[in-house]
């Protein structure tokens, strides 16, 4: 194959990629977005494989074959309420690979910006490997999902940046082994930085992370193809680092703070109003059986399912009790607030899965006028989405956020798991109103005794 | 330089389309355009073949096959579970009011 039948080659894949991620911005045409850009990728690998002389032939095939067999079963097996640690690995991945490639292509690298796109990529792929590692340990709960920090955080960040960022300027002017040593040295550095990165992130902002480590991904693949001369990497990467920067800032206005609020949150310290420490105040709890009555005889009924769904994997008996109170002659919709979940959209992908009907899930907007004509709102595993101080208190560090105003319907019913705060560590005026009524227990256990107690209504 | 120059320009253009093709997207598909974005970056794959391709020593070729694997992983775990969300949305609602955010 000609240099310029390859070129062609990958201008084709680069337009499939734009038409990829155009077409996923859209329900209708998402799916085949999606096999577009699947069907580029496929096209790009079969023209580096048979253009230039490459040697290893064998060897790569094998290595692709390892790879897909590795890749398919876990992206079929996995249950949707894992997506985002998967996402997340698969992305953590994809950044190591781009930083193998350059510590490979750096000392074949002469000029000082190939040389320069060669240690951003082993920086910005590092740190999206290891950070993507933590936000996966977070996410599959093989570490606690709060927020880690420790005094001087932020320094011992910044120092170790700083070190490799001077350590690559020591590269760039090395060559031969030093030049590979060090940069091993800058990779190794890049992988602390990344784990000090993720560590101080709560649980709910990880997914705001994943989609920045995702665009980061991206930046560095960019980079590589600038490395390399590639250019379909050069269109892929770059097209991924901005709209991953694009989405990863809607996402945070989704959950109304600031990108550095998620990301240095921690770092600064909870000062807010924490949840008002003191004795503990009254609320109203009640069994399932008094619960089923309230849902039964309701008229309308506005479920509110949030991240504790998605933990406990309740989204099946959800659909259960939905379409029992449906057959009772209630009108059930649910009000799916934009961050539910543990991803943007995540609940939408959950309750897809479990069979819910499209036409049932309304976003907060379409919600929200509709509350006060409610009888019951039932939040499943939510708190801080329906949380009135962020509409209220000027102070609570989720002021301003977009939330369900459940606390217009004329009751209000939490099944939580505790009276422990959601991970804005406020407090919620909503769980004290006369008007609520708490049922205790993990959410798809809680769900189960309502399914049985509204049959025997 | 002035092929410095086409790779920056190639690249400038790209963060304009890379902005202008998701700033409608619907919250409603923030995970599976996430998820497809992810796999389209696995591309880095084709970096991968080619450095392991033109590796002459054990080392490098290893390191070379490691990240074969890894991007492999990328680009063809990324479309398979894309797909598999995005099934769970066919025959549904038509469009969801595609609402500008």
């Amino acid at each position: 194959m000609s240099r310029t039948w390859a070129d062609v080659a990958y201008l084709v894949a680069a337009i499939c990629f734009i038409l990829a991620l155009k077409g996923l911005s859209s329900p209708k045409t998402a799916r085949n977005g999606n096999l577009i850009g699947a069907a580029g990728a496929v096209l790009a690998v079969i023209v580096s494989l048979t253009y230039g002389d490459l040697d290893h032939i064998p060897l790569i095939l094998a290595a692709i074959v390892v790879g897909s067999v590795v890749a398919v079963p876990a992206a079929r097996r996995v249950p949707m309420t894992a997506m985002p640690q998967l996402v997340a690995l698969f992305n953590g991945v994809g950044g190591g690979a781009a930083a193998l490639v350059a510590m490979l292509e750096l000392p074949n690298a002469t000029g000082g910006f190939a040389r320069v796109a060669a240690l951003f990529t082993i920086i910005v792929g590092g740190v999206s490997f290891a950070g993507s590692a933590v936000t996966f340990a977070k996410l599959q709960e093989l570490m606690t999902t709060r927020p880690v920090t420790f005094p001087g955080g932020p320094f011992v960040f910044s120092g170790v940046l700083a070190a490799a960022l001077l350590l690559s300027g020591v590269v760039w002017n090395a060559d031969g082994t030093t030049a590979s040593a060090g940069a091993i040295g800058v990779l190794v550095l890049a992988l602390l930085a990344g784990v000090l990165f993720v560590l101080p992130v709560g649980g709910a902002d990880v997914p705001v992370v994943i989609s920045l480590l995702n665009a980061f991904t991206g930046l560095s693949v960019a980079a590589s193809g600038y490395l390399l001369g590639n250019t379909l990497l050069l269109v892929a990467g770059t097209l991924v680092g901005a709209s991953g920067t694009i989405l990863t800032r809607m996402m945070a206005a989704a959950m109304g703070r600031p990108l550095t609020g998620t990301l240095f949150g921690a770092f600064t310290a909870t000062a807010g109003p924490a949840a008002a420490a003191g004795p503990a105040r009254p609320v109203r709890s009640a069994g399932p059986e008094d619960v089923a009555v309230l849902l039964g005889y309701a008229r309308r009924v506005v479920v509110v399912p949030g991240y504790g769904l998605a933990v406990a994997q309740a989204q099946h008996a959800l659909r259960e009790l939905v379409e029992l109170l449906e057959s009772r002659g209630v009108e059930v919709v649910y009000g799916i607030h934009p961050v539910a979940g543990r991803m943007p959209g995540h609940m939408n992908v959950l309750l897809a899965e479990a069979n819910v009907p499209y036409e049932a899930l309304r976003e907060a907007e379409e919600v929200n006028p509709t509350l006060a004509q409610t009888d019951v709102a039932l939040v499943v595993g939510a708190n801080d989405v329906v949380n009135p101080a962020a509409r209220t208190d000027p102070t609570a560090p989720i002021y301003g956020m977009p939330i369900l105003d459940v606390d217009q319907a004329k009751a209000t019913v939490f099944l939580k798991r505790s009276m422990r705060p959601g991970f804005a560590g406020i407090d919620n005026e909503l769980l004290y109103a006369p008007g609520t009524t708490l049922l205790f227990g993990d959410a798809k256990d809680s769900l189960t005794k309502l399914v049985a107690a509204v049959k025997n209504l | 330089m002035s092929e410095s120059i086409a790779l920056l320009t190639i690249f400038v253009l790209s963060v304009f389309i890379g902005f202008e093709v998701v700033s409608k997207v619907s919250t409603t598909l923030h995970t599976p355009l996430m998820s497809g974005a992810n796999a389209i970056h696995g591309v880095i794959l084709v970096g991968a073949v080619i450095v392991t391709g033109q590796a002459d020593s054990g080392l490098g070729i290893t390191v070379g096959l490691v990240a074969v694997v890894l991007s492999t992983i990328n680009v063809v775990g990324g479309f398979v579970v894309t797909d598999r969300m995005l099934e769970m949305f066919k025959g549904r609602r038509p469009a969801p009011s595609e609402r500008a955010k």
